[in-house]
C-alpha cells in the first residue's frame, strides 16, 4: 500500500458511515411507529388535551347562568392607562375610517342590511363598568358603552335557537361566542371606552364587550359578523385556548 | 428456616384506597403545579418566575389545556378519597386525637430526637401536616374555581377578596402544598422503609418490631 492510496478515504470507510446512517434513519422510523408519533399529526397526548378542551366548553356552557351578572365597579376603580392588548404591538392597531364603515351581517340573520355608527348610536345605549380579565391572569377594570347585545340581535332578527356568533375584525382578528353569551344581559356592542367614542387602542369602530369571558373573547374592531351552528372557531381559540374562556 | 432467623410478620400500613389516592394524587399534582407554574409565568404575581425547563405544556394554551384537563382527575380523586376517609372512620382513626399541645408536644420530641417512627401510627406532627395538606390542598382547588369561574362563583370569590384576591390564595396554596412535598420527601429519604408500605400496603417486621410499635 503506498502512501496515495492512504490519503484516499476508504470506500469501506465510507460505506459503513453511509450503513450507520441508515440504521440511524431506519431507528426514526423505527420509533415514530412505536410511539405513533408523526410529526404532521398531532400527537396522541395533543388530541386527548383537545378532546378534553371540547368537554370543558360544554361544561362551562352547562354551568353558565344567564341571569347571573358580572359585579359591576364604580368610577373610582377603574384602571387608569387600561392596557393595550392584541397579537401585535399598539402601533400596528387597525386604524378603521368611519366614512364609509358598514358593520356587515350574514347568517341566520332575518334583516341582513348593513349598519354605521349613526344608526348604532342612535339605538338605546347603556353602559357598564366590570372586570377585564386577560387569559394570562391579569386583570384591568374600565367602563364600556354601547348596544345591549341581545337587542341588537332581536332588532336584526337573528335566529337566537342557532349555536354561535362569530365576529370578523379588521385586523384579521375572527372569534365566537356561544347564543347563550350572546343573550347575556350585560354582553353589549361597545361603541364608548370611558364614555369617549371607542379609540382605535381600544376596538374603534366597536368592541364585543363580554364580562362574563376572557379578554381574548371580547373582539376588537369588529366589521361583520354573523350567527352559525357551523363552529366557528376564532384566531386564539384555533391554536389551542379553550373556545370557551367563560368566567 | 435457619436456626437463627427470626419469625417476621405482614404489618399492614396503607389501605388500598390510600394508595391509590396517594400516587394518583401524587401524578395530578405534578401536573397541575408544572403547568400552572407556565400559566404563572404569562402574567407573575410576584417579581420572579419558574424556569420553563421545570414547566408543562410548552406555552400558554398548551399549560391551560394540561391544567384544565389534570384538575378532573385531581378532584375526581380527592373526593373519592375523602368520601371513604370520612365514611370509613378511616380519617377519624388515623387523624385524630390531635391538638395544638400534642402537636407541640411531639414537634419538641422530634427536634430533640427522641420521637419514636411508626409504621402504622401517625405521631401528632405527621396528623397536623397531612390534614393541613389536605386543607390546602382544598382551599387551592376553590381560589383555583374562583379563577376559573370569577362570576359564576363571586359569592365564594367575595371571601378571599375578588379575583385578584382569588389569585393569591390559589398560589399561596400551591406553595404550601409544594412546602409539603418538599418536607414528604425529605422525610421519606430520611427513612426509605416508609416508601414500600405506600406501594404494597404492608411492611415485614418482626414481632418484638411489632410489639414495640404497638406500645408508643
Amino acid at each position: 500500500m503506498n502512501a496515495k492510496l492512504l490519503l484516499q478515504p476508504s470506500k469501506s470507510l465510507v460505506n459503513i458511515e453511509r450503513r450507520l446512517f441508515m440504521k440511524k434513519t431506519l431507528s426514526l422510523g423505527a420509533l415514530a411507529m412505536l410511539t405513533g408519533c408523526d410529526p404532521t399529526e398531532p400527537s396522541v397526548t395533543d388530541r386527548i388535551l383537545s378532546a378534553m378542551s371540547r368537554w370543558n366548553d360544554d361544561v362551562q356552557l352547562a354551568i353558565f347562568s344567564p341571569n347571573k351578572l358580572a359585579q359591576v365597579y364604580t368610577e373610582a376603580d377603574i384602571t387608569e392607562d387600561f392596557p393595550f392588548n392584541g397579537y401585535y404591538p399598539e402601533a400596528k392597531a387597525p386604524v378603521v375610517a368611519e366614512e364609509g364603515f358598514r358593520l356587515e351581517l350574514s347568517g341566520l340573520i332575518g334583516k341582513k342590511e348593513s349598519w354605521t355608527l349613526e344608526q348604532l348610536r342612535a339605538l338605546p345605549q347603556e353602559s357598564q363598568i366590570t372586570r377585564h380579565i386577560c387569559v394570562e391572569g391579569w386583570s384591568a377594570i374600565g367602563k364600556w358603552g354601547g348596544v345591549r347585545f341581545s337587542d341588537f340581535l332581536r332588532l336584526i332578527e337573528a335566529d337566537t335557537s342557532a349555536k354561535y356568533v362569530g365576529f370578523k375584525c379588521a385586523d384579521n382578528y375572527h372569534s365566537s361566542i356561544d347564543m347563550a353569551t350572546a343573550l347575556h344581559p350585560q354582553t353589549i356592542l361597545a361603541l364608548t371606552f370611558r364614555d369617549q367614542v371607542l379609540p382605535t387602542k381600544y376596538g374603534f369602530p366597536m368592541k364585543l364587550r363580554v364580562p362574563t369571558k376572557l379578554g381574548f373573547k371580547n373582539p376588537k374592531h369588529i366589521m361583520a359578523m354573523y350567527v352559525t351552528n357551523d363552529y366557528p372557531g376564532g384566531f386564539w381559540e384555533d391554536q389551542g385556548y379553550n373556545w370557551f374562556s367563560g368566567s | 428456616m435457619a436456626a437463627n432467623q427470626v419469625p417476621r410478620e405482614k404489618v399492614y400500613v396503607h389501605k388500598l384506597f390510600v394508595r391509590v389516592f396517594h400516587w394518583v394524587n401524587a401524578l395530578g399534582m405534578t401536573l397541575m403545579i408544572m403547568s400552572g407554574w407556565r400559566i404563572y409565568n404569562a402574567s407573575p404575581l410576584f417579581d420572579f418566575r419558574f424556569p420553563n425547563g421545570i414547566t408543562l405544556g410548552g406555552w400558554l394554551a398548551g399549560a391551560l389545556q394540561w391544567h384544565f384537563a389534570a384538575m378532573w382527575l385531581l378532584v375526581a380523586n380527592l373526593l373519592v378519597y375523602l368520601i371513604v376517609g370520612f365514611a370509613t372512620g378511616h380519617f377519624k382513626r388515623r387523624f385524630t386525637p390531635v391538638s395544638p399541645s400534642s402537636v407541640a408536644g411531639d414537634m419538641a420530641k422530634a427536634l430533640t430526637g427522641k420521637l419514636p417512627h411508626s409504621a402504622t401510627t401517625y405521631n401528632s406532627v405527621q396528623k397536623a401536616a397531612y390534614i393541613g395538606v389536605l386543607l390546602a390542598i382544598v382551599l387551592t382547588i376553590v381560589s383555583g374555581a374562583v379563577v376559573w369561574k370569577p362570576v359564576q362563583l363571586q359569592e365564594i370569590g367575595l371571601l378571599m377578596g375578588g379575583y385578584e384576591g382569588a389569585r393569591l390564595v390559589h398560589f399561596f396554596g400551591m406553595a404550601a402544598i409544594c412546602a409539603f412535598i418538599v418536607l414528604h420527601l425529605t422525610l421519606v429519604l430520611l427513612v426509605p422503609s416508609t416508601l414500600m408500605p405506600m406501594i404494597l400496603g404492608w411492611v415485614s417486621k418482626t414481632k418484638r418490631e411489632t410489639e414495640a410499635s404497638h406500645e408508643r
